[in-house]
């Protein structure tokens, strides 16, 4: 069998909605070079509170880039608070499957959109819970998402 | 276009290899160890194999033990010497840090049932150091191991001054030769070696076989307990098959060396020399010291598994060093020993090249990968920053 699924390599292949965003309202950025993936996750949000666009920038693997193109397909049109809703099992669902030592880059991909988020509150100074915005820092010792 | 370009992973099973050994699976099928005659001439076959290889190496033929590959004769070499040591009271190993897994995981083995294990730099150039070698010696060193060419970058280490030296101190030396055997001149009487380690499917010859050359009076122990095969030291029924096709392919690879790294050396240095040209790229370990095919480099801000699926997709077979293609969390233990950052070793490039290759899919590479390096840097928020001036280029 493939390493990937087929939708996973689709995504790869085709990423959605990459690139980015000038003058985006949030810009959220997880992970880190030292362990081989980055994620920059960049939001326009409308008066609404709904997420009109969505692109990213990706450092790292098949699996990475993948899953920052699904999170991406999946917040796009919907408000910030169903975008926070966003797990990284979903994501996961999204793609058929991730193999298991990949499935850090969905938590990635999570993360990313709550950075966002939370970059989009700061900037228009909207209280939050901190507790909901903790990113746990990767580091040498290996992803803690596994 | 399709472009086999891993050659250090695995190769082509040649049709001299493939026709040397298809009698051995179809007409004369029987156990070596039989009796009656039917039998006796896999048993002739496997003579004539040892002789080939042996020759091959500058061997005896009776300094020759087939195993299942370079894996089964790294550990066995390691663990003979081991337990050769301890007898003697000697438990200090010597290695170095770019090693294949075979010998690097051996060790770990042995240092967790109380042996010592020094593993030396390799410095910047891939080059291990007599010099350092020399320093590690101690008195209860039982084996010095030094892979003859490392497997990811392609460096060739200094063997036959690390053999006089160990000759000298009186310390059993062995080296990995898997990724030198069939590729460059290998003599174990003039490169002072005791055990050297070989695989066969690196030369052209199928998977699942290799030997280990141990120099008469150099003792070795079993690792495979059962059978008196390969003169009590290996026991299973040998791969009779496997062995004639591997001593056909050493002895094919062995006699059209010259002509084989005349080929390969144009193709090798084209893809440096092109694949450079890429901005803010590096080439891995020396080149003055190096084999014939393996090119090793990096390419700042991007990763390696997305480099190889993408190259994939344009039908290049290549590999990487990368934490995601390592199947660890870190990225290639042998490009963070020649010092290089994590982030930089993330985006690493192999490409091994052998004498079936052409200049037509070198072209092809060269066309393919800086399309590639560009696509993926231009989606990595990495490559952004390093070009905006916010982060600092390595490379």
């Amino acid at each position: 069998m493939a390493l990937y699924s087929e939708k996973v390599m689709e995504h790869f292949r085709n990423p959605h909605n990459m690139g980015k965003i000038e003058d985006a309202d949030g810009i959220g950025e997880v992970g880190n070079a030292k362990c081989g993936d980055i994620m920059r996750m960049y939001i326009k949000v409308d008066d609404e509170g709904v997420i009109t666009d969505c692109k990213f920038n990706t450092f790292g693997c098949g699996s990475a880039i993948a899953t920052s193109s699904m999170a991406t397909d999946l917040i796009i049109g919907k408000p910030i608070e169903e975008a926070l809703q966003l797990s990284n099992k979903a994501v996961v669902e999204a793609l058929d499957g991730l193999p298991t030592h990949k499935i850090h880059c969905s938590v990635l991909a999570e993360q990313a959109v709550r950075a966002a988020v939370k970059d989009y509150y700061d900037r228009k100074g909207i209280e939050y819970n901190a507790e909901d915005f903790v990113f746990p820092e990767e580091d040498e010792h290996g992803h803690v998402a596994e | 276009m399709f472009v086999y370009a891993d050659n250090a992973a695995t190769t082509s099973v040649s049709k001299t290899a493939l026709d040397a050994m298809l009698p051995y699976l179809t007409d004369y099928y029987g156990n070596p160890s039989s009796l009656y005659a039917f039998g006796q001439k896999a048993t002739e076959a496997l003579t004539q194999a040892r002789e080939d290889i042996a020759a091959c190496l500058n061997a005896d033929p009776k300094e020759i033990y087939f195993t299942s590959g370079g894996s089964e004769a790294d550990n066995q070499a390691i663990i003979s010497a081991a337990r050769n040591g301890a007898k003697k009271g000697k438990k200090h190993l010597i290695s170095t840090k770019f090693e294949h897994h075979a010998v690097l995981h051996t060790l770990k083995r042995l240092e967790k049932e109380g042996f010592e294990v020094t593993l030396v730099d390799v410095h910047e150039d891939g080059i291990v150091r007599v010099e350092d070698i020399e320093a590690a010696i101690r008195p209860d060193t039982a084996l010095v191991t030094v892979m003859f060419a490392n497997n990811e970058i392609g460096t060739v280490q200094p063997i036959t001054e690390i053999g006089a030296l160990c000759r000298e101190k009186k310390i059993p030396f062995h080296t990995d030769a898997v990724q030198a055997a069939g590729h460059m001149p290998i003599d174990v009487k003039a490169m002072n070696i005791d055990m050297l380690s070989i695989s066969g499917h690196k030369f052209h010859a199928p998977k699942g076989v290799g030997a280990l050359y141990a120099r008469k009076g150099v003792l070795i122990s079993n690792i495979i307990d059962g059978g008196a095969q390969e003169r009590g030291k290996r026991a299973g029924t040998e791969n009779v098959a496997g062995i004639v096709a591997m001593a056909a392919a050493l002895k094919e690879s062995v006699a059209h060396m010259e002509e084989n790294t005349a080929k390969i050396i144009p193709m090798r240095d084209k893809l440096f020399a092109e694949l450079s040209k890429i901005p803010h790229s590096k080439i891995n370990g020396s080149l003055e010291h190096h084999v014939p095919g393996t090119v090793n480099m990096c390419f700042e801000g991007i990763e390696g598994e997305s480099l190889l699926l993408m190259l994939d997709d344009q039908g290049i077979c290549a590999s990487s060093g990368s934490a995601c293609t390592s199947g660890s969390l870190d990225p290639s233990h042998v490009l963070l020993a020649i010092g290089l950052p994590h982030e930089v070793a993330h985006g690493s490039l192999r490409l091994s090249i052998g004498e079936y290759n052409t200049m037509e899919q070198i072209d092809h590479i060269i066309e393919v990968v800086p399309q590639v390096v560009e696509y993926l840097r231009n989606m990595s928020p990495v490559w952004d920053e390093l070009q905006k001036g916010e982060r600092a280029h390595l490379i």
